[in-house]
């Protein structure tokens, strides 16, 4: 069956940390969560767990209620964002401990251990201390000992965070295959859409202590359902540009009076929010349905090999992602082309109401 | 030349310290007569009658037996009163824990003379005068709000995720807290050790009054040897070097974390 969360709400000291929160996860699926910082993925992940109690709401593993129920009963296995080792014990120890507590025979631990060690190539640090291991090893030892049991519920609070670039892309490739192999229910937790993107399943969308969306991956990157959820879901937050459609023609910005050319929209009339992610911004034309639209140069930022080109258009701030290292003077007018076909477009309350095709 | 001067001042400093420690260990090696008699910065007439006496006489050797029994009763006792109450100030939020932390270190600042009579009464109508333990329990007083201020400071050090992925794991709570935790905090349990030592091991105040001959410390004999012949300076000077010995030992084996210890764990 699977884990359910029924209107779970989390307080502390008269702080909402989580509010009327409504999931469900079932056996052998992966699912992300995704938010900024502060927006309950941690608190969310703990009350998961069992390590901390709702303040309302209850649950219900396999049916079961749960709610009170000790972490220590709970069948779970948990990785921290910082490396958490027992720094006392070796590396064999620390991956050996859970199941010491379970009462298996000694020779099936050590085969357990030296199995899932291989799998995380720690095979050659199994009598070193966690405090000689690099970051990337110490990280990979905690998750070496969440994965050691077979864990009904496997958390994984942004455990790549900490690791140097190189040592994250690595491990996440490599966690990508170990969760396929898992028959458990997979809870990973990020703050970077292309993070939630490459571990696919399903997303939760937190914000504020809220769900404000949950669905299959792909499926929310491509209808977020509300202005919120693109802004979260999008590195570097998603673009707006305020408008109105008229007759089913489109007028961007506040004071146009003529309609942007070549796309329609059946819609309602009235004001509209035209949301566009960054990669779907250009400095030169890419097609025959491409619009222009004039801007200021505000800001240029060079980030690896792409460059982030902060720009204003009638005082609505936008940011071009363009690949390549590219110089713009400060104040400068450019022109950015945009497809329309590429819009998601939202009504003044935020909510989705026709998103692109693809 | 700077470097000069500061060593100048250094040796100074280390001079006036050491004086009176030399000038104890000088008289201790000479007789009474001796002392009395000349002026001798060395001990001219070398005799050792002093420490053995000591060490012959039980009413003198007594003292350090009974006082290293209340010393070792007291650190074991604050240690085990300590640890968990240190655990709790460290990890759990409870009504009231400021200030009963802040509380706990008031009990340092009241002189100790002010306990004396309540100790006094109560012991006396419960029949603990003149016990090890009675002067063990007292001591209590000071040095288990120092051992939980000091044990709080470094076990807020570890991280409270170790705590949680232990219990993930299925460690039960004593058996992660004896097996895991003591061990990740060994230097601060090595250190308040020390401080319980320290303190139960110089205190005169309570021992003195708390105990008559069974449990009589050395510090409360010493101040007890003036007699119709006046005072015994050797002896006294020999009980004094001796007294400190025990001391110089357990800092030598703590001194690379005495000063965190100083600091109540929080470096």
């Amino acid at each position: 069956m699977g884990l359910v969360l029924r209107n779970v709400d989390k307080v502390v000291d008269g702080e909402t940390h989580l509010k009327g929160i409504n999931l469900a996860f079932e056996t052998g699926s992966r699912n992300v969560f995704l938010g900024r910082t502060l927006a309950g993925k941690t608190s969310l992940l703990r009350i998961l767990a069992g390590l901390d109690r709702p303040t309302r709401g209850q649950i219900l593993v396999d049916d079961v209620d749960v709610t009170g129920v000790s972490v220590r009963k709970r069948g779970v296995a948990m990785v921290y964002q910082q490396f958490i080792n027992y720094p006392s014990l070796t590396v064999y120890k620390n991956i050996a401990s859970p199941l010491l507590r379970s009462g298996m025979k000694k020779a099936d631990i050590d085969r357990r251990v030296r199995e899932t060690a291989e799998i995380l190539h720690l095979e050659d640090l199994l009598e070193r201390l966690p405090a000689e291991l690099s970051g990337g090893q110490q990280q990979r030892t905690a998750i070496a000992r969440a994965l050691v049991k077979d864990a009904k519920l496997l958390l994984l609070d942004e455990p790549l965070v900490n690791l140097d670039y190189k040592l994250r892309e690595e491990l996440r490739e490599e966690l990508q295959d170990i969760f396929r192999q898992r028959e458990a229910i997979v809870v990973y937790t990020t703050t970077e859409p292309a993070e939630a993107l490459m571990l696919g399943g399903d997303i939760v969308v937190l914000d504020e202590g809220c769900v404000l969306q949950a669905g299959p991956t792909p499926e929310v990157y491509r209808h977020p359902a509300t202005l919120r959820v693109a802004e979260v879901f999008s590195d570097p937050p998603i673009n707006y540009l305020s408008g109105r459609i008229h007759d089913n023609a489109v007028y961007l910005g506040s004071g146009s009076d003529e309609p942007v050319q070549g796309i329609t929209r059946s819609l309602p009339d009235g004001p509209y929010r035209f949301g566009v992610r960054s990669h779907h911004l250009f400095l030169r034309p890419t097609g025959e349905r491409d619009i222009e639209i004039q801007a200021k140069v505000t800001l240029s930022e060079i980030n690896g090999s792409e460059t982030f080109l902060h720009v204003t258009y009638d005082d609505a701030p936008l940011v071009v992602q363009e690949n390549g290292v590219h110089k713009f003077k400060i104040g400068s007018a450019i022109k950015i082309y945009v497809n329309p076909d590429r819009f998601f477009v939202y009504d003044e309350a935020g909510m989705l109401v026709d998103s692109p095709d693809r | 030349m700077r470097v000069r001067k500061r060593y100048i001042a250094l040796f100074f400093y280390f001079l006036v310290l050491v004086v009176p420690i030399y000038w104890m260990l000088n008289m201790s090696l000479r007789s009474n007569a001796d002392i009395l008699g000349t002026f001798s910065l060395y001990p001219s007439h070398l005799t050792f009658k002093n420490y053995i006496k000591v060490f012959t006489d039980p009413t003198w050797y007594s003292g350090y037996i009974n006082a290293i029994i209340y010393v070792t009763l007291n650190t074991l006792m604050s240690l085990a009163f300590a640890l968990p109450a240190a655990y709790a100030f460290s990890r759990y939020k409870f009504l009231g824990d400021g200030q009963m932390f802040f509380w706990l270190l008031t009990n340092r600042m009241a002189p100790p003379a002010v306990f004396l009579l309540p100790y006094f009464q109560l012991y006396s109508t419960v029949n603990l005068i003149d016990t090890h333990i009675a002067v063990a329990l007292a001591h209590c007083l000071f040095n288990v709000p120092l051992a939980v201020w000091i044990l709080e400071g470094f076990m807020s050090g570890i991280p409270k995720e170790i705590d949680e992925t232990a219990f993930i794991d299925g460690y039960s709570f004593p058996r992660f807290f004896f097996t895991l935790f003591i061990p990740l905090i060994r230097a601060g349990v090595g250190v308040t050790a020390f401080f319980c030592f320290m303190f139960s091991w110089v205190e005169l105040l309570f021992a003195r009054t708390l105990t008559v001959t069974e449990a009589k410390p050395i510090v409360a004999t010493m101040t007890r040897t003036i007699s119709a012949t006046g005072l015994d300076w050797g002896l006294l000077a020999a009980n004094g070097i001796l007294t400190i010995v025990p001391g110089a030992l357990v800092i030598w084996f703590v001194r690379n974390h005495l000063a965190k210890g100083f600091a109540l764990g929080r470096v």
